[in-house]
Formats: C-alpha cells, structure tokens, sequence
C-alpha cells in the first residue's frame, strides 16, 4: 500500500516542509529548496522599506512548490485573518499557517487566538495549518474548526531544543485521526525530526535548523534524509525497548565446551 | 492631502493615483501588494485609483519566514 501524504486538497511528495526565513542569501534559500525535494513552503507578508529595492522572493522559490503565507505579525485572531486574506487576494495562494503570538521572548502561540483565526478562515475556504501549543482540547476544537492539519511546537522557535513537547505531540499523533500532525518548531537536528516521524508525525517543519547551518543546503538535504528515515522506520515499526539483553545470535552451539 | 502609508502620516499632492505614488520611490511593483483601507488593490488599477484625505495605505511584499 502507498504511503500518501495528503493536506487539504494537494499531495506532497515530500513530509520535510521548509521554512525561508533567515537565509545568508536568496540563492542558497533557493538551493536548500531545490536540494531538499520540499514541495512546500513558508514565507511572511511584511511592509515593505519604501528607501530600498528588495529582490522579488518568489523569484528564488521553484514553480509547482505550495506556498504557505504565515500570519506571523499577527497578534490576535482578527490581525491572522487580515493578513490571509491579503495574501490570498494577492495570488499567494489558499494555504495557510496560522500563527497569533503575543510576545517576543518566547513566541508561544495563543491557542485561542489560533483557534478563533482558523474557524473564520476554514470557512472562507482556506487550507489553513495552525501552528499551535500541543494541547489535545486545543487540537480537537482545531479540527472542529476546519484546520487541515495541525502544527504543535517540538520546542521554542529558532531553539533547536529539539522535541520537549514529545510526550504532548504524542498524544496528540495518537488521538487526532482527522487531519495530519506537523511537528513546527525548535526543531534542531536530523535527528529529531528523524524522532518526531518515528514517533508518527506526519510531516515536520524547519527552519532555524537548515538556515542558520554553516553548510545551510548540505542541511537541507540531510534534513529531508532524516524524515525519510523517520517515516521508513515508523512504517517498519520499530521494536520495543528492553530492560534486559535480547542475544544476536543463539547461547549455544560455542566452539568451546 | 494626508494618506498614511506603511503607517506613517504623509504630506502627498491633491489626487494623487496609486501607480503615482509607488513611482516616487524605488518600489518595484511586480513584488508588491497594495492594500488600500484594508482592499487590496490589483496592480492593474494603480493608475485608476485616486488617493483620498485620510486613506490608509499598506504597501506589502512576501520575505522569507518560518
């Protein structure tokens, strides 16, 4: 049987989805997508600086790769909603990231806030992919709301800690049938998106991670390796851990008596 | 007249259109998105639409984001 990842109304070939911020360059950010075989992406609206030219982002983001506007900015429901809308009248597409923070030190989302955002927006016919605090209640009531997967943090934005809301993000892997898990968010290595996709995510998120690499497309890629691995090992079901040691190869038989 | 722009109060001349206004600085239009009292306004009617006393005007591009 296939394994198909499925949101909203697109199939992604890919369960690595990259975020584009932070980037040295365009052009790398442009290689790491290219590298990576994401099919999805996050960007953000913002003002523009009316004294300088800025290059046309969309320029360096292939063709045929689902752009996600997120609502980042927004710090309320109502401010989301404006943004999405803005986006979507400008051609940037139906999907998007819902994300409503309130404070600049720790940037946790308003679950509230997001769930409030997402019903308006559902409705409006977007694909909307809330990026949440991994509470189950918050997470049903997104589902009820017409999210078309849901977002809980691995861990604070841009801190590579890795998946501390793991026991949480299980819960939520194992309860929340309806729509996909995407864990966004702090995550740091490889590795822990490897673990996230073990765990059953459906897809992950990255953005610090890859970005702020030394080597930001060899990142990309090993990333994207990482998740397959992940997902592969998920689907092969791992086996469980022991308190005692299980032998290789069988007590008996030795060449000595 | 007085239009807000990205938030700040500007002093612009008498009827005044959108595609004029973008002209006066280095904006290159193809990126940008032009919201005027929360409508965005398509590129192709920049040069239609006259700017009012008191208009708020958000002009907005795409950037990299997580």
């Amino acid at each position: 049987m296939e394994d198909r990842f499925i949101i909203g109304d697109k199939e992604l070939k890919s369960r690595f989805l990259l975020g584009t911020g932070k980037f040295e360059s365009k052009e790398i950010m442009q290689q790491a997508i290219a590298q990576s075989g994401t099919e999805a992406v996050t960007v953000a609206l913002r003002r523009i600086d009316l004294e300088e030219t800025e290059e046309n982002i969309l320029s360096f983001i292939p063709k045929g790769i689902t752009l996600m506007v997120n609502t980042s900015g927004a710090r309320n429901a109502k401010e989301a909603i404006r943004i999405a809308r803005i986006a979507r009248e400008a051609g940037y597409g139906n999907w998007v990231k819902v994300e409503v923070i309130n404070d600049s030190r720790y940037l946790l989302p308003d679950n509230d806030e997001t769930i409030k955002a997402t019903e308006a927006l559902a409705s409006e016919g977007f694909v909307v992919l809330p990026y949440m605090h991994p509470d189950l209640y918050a997470a049903k009531a997104l589902v009820r709301a017409g999210a078309a997967a849901v977002m809980p943090l691995g861990s604070l934005i841009g801190s590579n800690q890795g998946l501390k809301m793991r026991t949480l993000i299980e819960v939520l892997i194992e309860e929340i049938e309806e729509v996909p898990v995407i864990v966004d968010a702090g995550i740091g290595r490889p590795s822990h998106a490897a673990e996230a996709m073990e765990i059953g995510a459906d897809a992950v998120l990255v953005n610090t991670a890859v970005a702020m690499a030394e080597d930001p497309v060899l990142m990309a890629v090993a990333f994207a390796r990482g998740v397959e691995a992940g997902r592969m090992a998920y689907l092969a079901r791992i086996g469980p851990e022991r308190a005692t040691a299980s032998a290789s190869s069988p007590l008996t038989g030795f060449l000595y008596d | 007249m007085k239009v807000i722009v990205n938030g700040k109060t500007m002093e612009l001349a008498d009827s005044m259109n959108l595609q004029d206004l973008v002209s006066v600085w280095k904006v290159s239009s193809e990126a940008v998105v032009a919201e005027l009292n929360e409508q965005v306004v398509k590129k192709s009617l920049w040069t239609k639409t006259v700017l009012s006393e008191g208009d708020h005007l958000e002009l907005v591009s795409l950037v990299g984001g997580g």
